[in-house]
């Protein structure tokens, strides 16, 4: 009975590994999936007709409804970004020179950790729902039936999700900027009693246009790369409920990884002022 | 009307659809029965254009649609109807805006005709007054009969039916099959269904053909069919477990 298990357990072991160059042509072929899906959706973005209502609906499930979870996670973001700036001010340069972790706490939040808090959460909220949305389309034969009716899927699932995610992506972002760094002044100022004046005028003074801008860029990219995961992800879905549920969960690892690995190469690639 | 040549299909080693030729005219009602997973799902996704083949060609009135771009295959595809067997209906929307999806975009309607004709097609296939209920609130004989309705409602030439009786009681499932009679006789369309229920293939076929390792092994009218010298089709049409039919 132990060896008959053993064997099973063997067999079972050596016939799922499969070689490294597998598993590299299985790479290659998602890229390119992605990359196909990519070039579609773009050429659709221009043809007729556009589907108006469901772009509309997008902008308020991917904008509106994800307000609260972009204001907390802002909210908090700011305040400790605040508390650990003020902590490095206070201890290494000085009383005093707190009020220079205004400009400080501005940049990292509008160029770096709201773009990224941001693009994460939405990949959780926003990118599962749209493979979920659709994987479960795919399973039940109703992207078959848009098929059969005249509807193109890249054109009607893909491009309004790609478009309503790239335009609120920024959107969410500029919110999140706000709120962070309101927090951050909140925290200085309020808690910690740091001038009030001097933080503002500081943050002012040395912030520029720029750093916001390009915390904008990048999550559009961001937006792009949520809804193209999302939608392939939810395109290529297959088993039932299990295939579905594979689905989400893939589509928030690939997303929440892709986007942290872009934004360190758009980081080196954006230059840091213009 | 519609006429399969040489047609392969493969997914990965597994092959499918190894050379099936079929002919399908004008007003006629084709009957494909054959085991579950043996391939009839497929042979119809080919017919409007969701899968392509590895080899072959699907003509529609003499026009191979194989090898079509999706905006000239919708050109030609807007003659067929297609009834699901899970239905497919888009949970997302209503009764009603699933019955006109396919005017709204087949056709240039203005939205009173549009709905018009939503209302005359349910009420063909004997639904009145559910244009605002959602596809959850249905029953599985109703949403056959909605998807029905939405196959129907931009008049095509030809029905396509996948399992139609698949899922539902005999009494739902037999209304079903005069509802396949009456469309045919009312529309004028042509008709080809994909079954295993040969009570259903008995009463609504024309022609039957049997899809067997890939291929028609067995055409004819549901007499000849009843009557056939191969084991397969007497095996597959008593039902029997015992028989050259071993992959089960």
């Amino acid at each position: 009975m132990l060896t008959w298990s053993f064997n099973l357990l063997n067999h079972k072991m050596f016939s799922r590994a499969r070689s490294p160059v597998f598993y590299f042509n299985s790479f290659l072929q998602q890229v390119g999936e992605v990359g196909l899906l990519f070039f579609q959706t773009f050429k659709n973005l221009f043809k007729k007709p556009w589907e108006k209502s469901i772009f509309i609906q997008q902008l308020e499930e991917i904008g509106v409804r994800s307000l609260p979870v972009v204001s907390l996670t802002a909210a908090f973001g700011g305040l400790v970004f605040g508390l650990q700036t003020y902590l490095g001010f206070h201890r290494y340069i000085g009383p005093g020179s707190e009020t220079y972790g205004g400009p400080i706490i501005s940049l990292g939040l509008s160029k770096e950790l709201i773009p990224i808090l941001v693009g994460l959460m939405v990949s959780g909220r926003v990118g599962s729902a749209m493979a979920a949305e659709i994987g479960t389309m795919k399973i039940t034969e109703q992207i078959d039936a848009l098929f059969s009716l005249g509807a193109d899927p890249t054109r009607y699932l893909v491009v309004p999700r790609t478009l309503a995610s790239l335009i609120m992506l920024p959107c969410l972002t500029i919110y999140g900027d706000i709120i962070g760094m309101a927090a951050g002044f909140f925290y200085n100022t309020y808690l910690m009693g740091v001038n009030r004046v001097l933080y503002i005028r500081n943050t002012l003074l040395y912030m520029e246009l720029w750093d916001i801008m390009s915390g904008l860029i990048k999550s559009a990219v961001f937006g792009v790369i949520i809804a193209l995961i999302g939608c392939w992800q939810g395109l290529r879905t297959e088993g039932g409920a299990e295939g579905v549920g594979r689905a989400t969960t893939r589509t928030v690892v690939i997303a929440s990884i892709l986007i942290l690995i872009v934004n360190f190469f758009l980081s080196k690639a954006l230059p840091a002022d213009i | 009307m519609i006429c399969v040549v040489d047609l392969h299909k493969s997914f990965g080693p597994k092959k499918v659809l190894q050379g099936v030729n079929l002919g399908l005219k004008h007003g006629e009602t084709l009957v494909i029965i054959g085991q579950s997973g043996c391939g009839k799902s497929v042979l119809l996704k080919h017919m409007i254009g969701l899968l392509k083949p590895d080899k072959g060609k699907i003509l529609v009135d003499g026009v191979d649609i194989t090898n079509l771009r999706n905006d000239e295959l919708h050109k030609i595809t807007r003659r067929f109807g297609m009834l699901f067997q899970g239905s497919a209906l888009f949970d997302s929307m209503t009764v009603g805006q699933n019955v006109s999806f396919g005017l709204e975009r087949y056709t240039d309607f203005s939205q009173e005709e549009i709905k018009e004709l939503v209302k005359d097609s349910l009420a063909k296939v004997g639904l009145i007054g559910i244009e605002n209920l959602m596809p959850y609130e249905l029953s599985g004989g109703m949403k056959k009969r909605v998807g029905l309705a939405r196959a129907i409602a931009y008049r095509p030439d030809i029905i396509l039916y996948d399992e139609p009786s698949t899922g539902i009681d005999p009494i739902r499932a037999d209304a079903i099959n005069d509802l396949v009679i009456r469309m045919k006789e009312e529309l004028k369309v042509a008709t080809i269904i994909i079954t295993h229920d040969m009570v259903s293939a008995y009463k609504v076929a024309d022609r039957i053909g049997m899809l067997y390792a890939g291929q028609i092994i067995e055409m004819g009218s549901p007499e000849e069919i009843k009557n056939s010298d191969n084991q397969v089709v007497q095996q597959f049409i008593h039902g029997r477990a015992e028989g050259p039919i071993k992959n089960w």
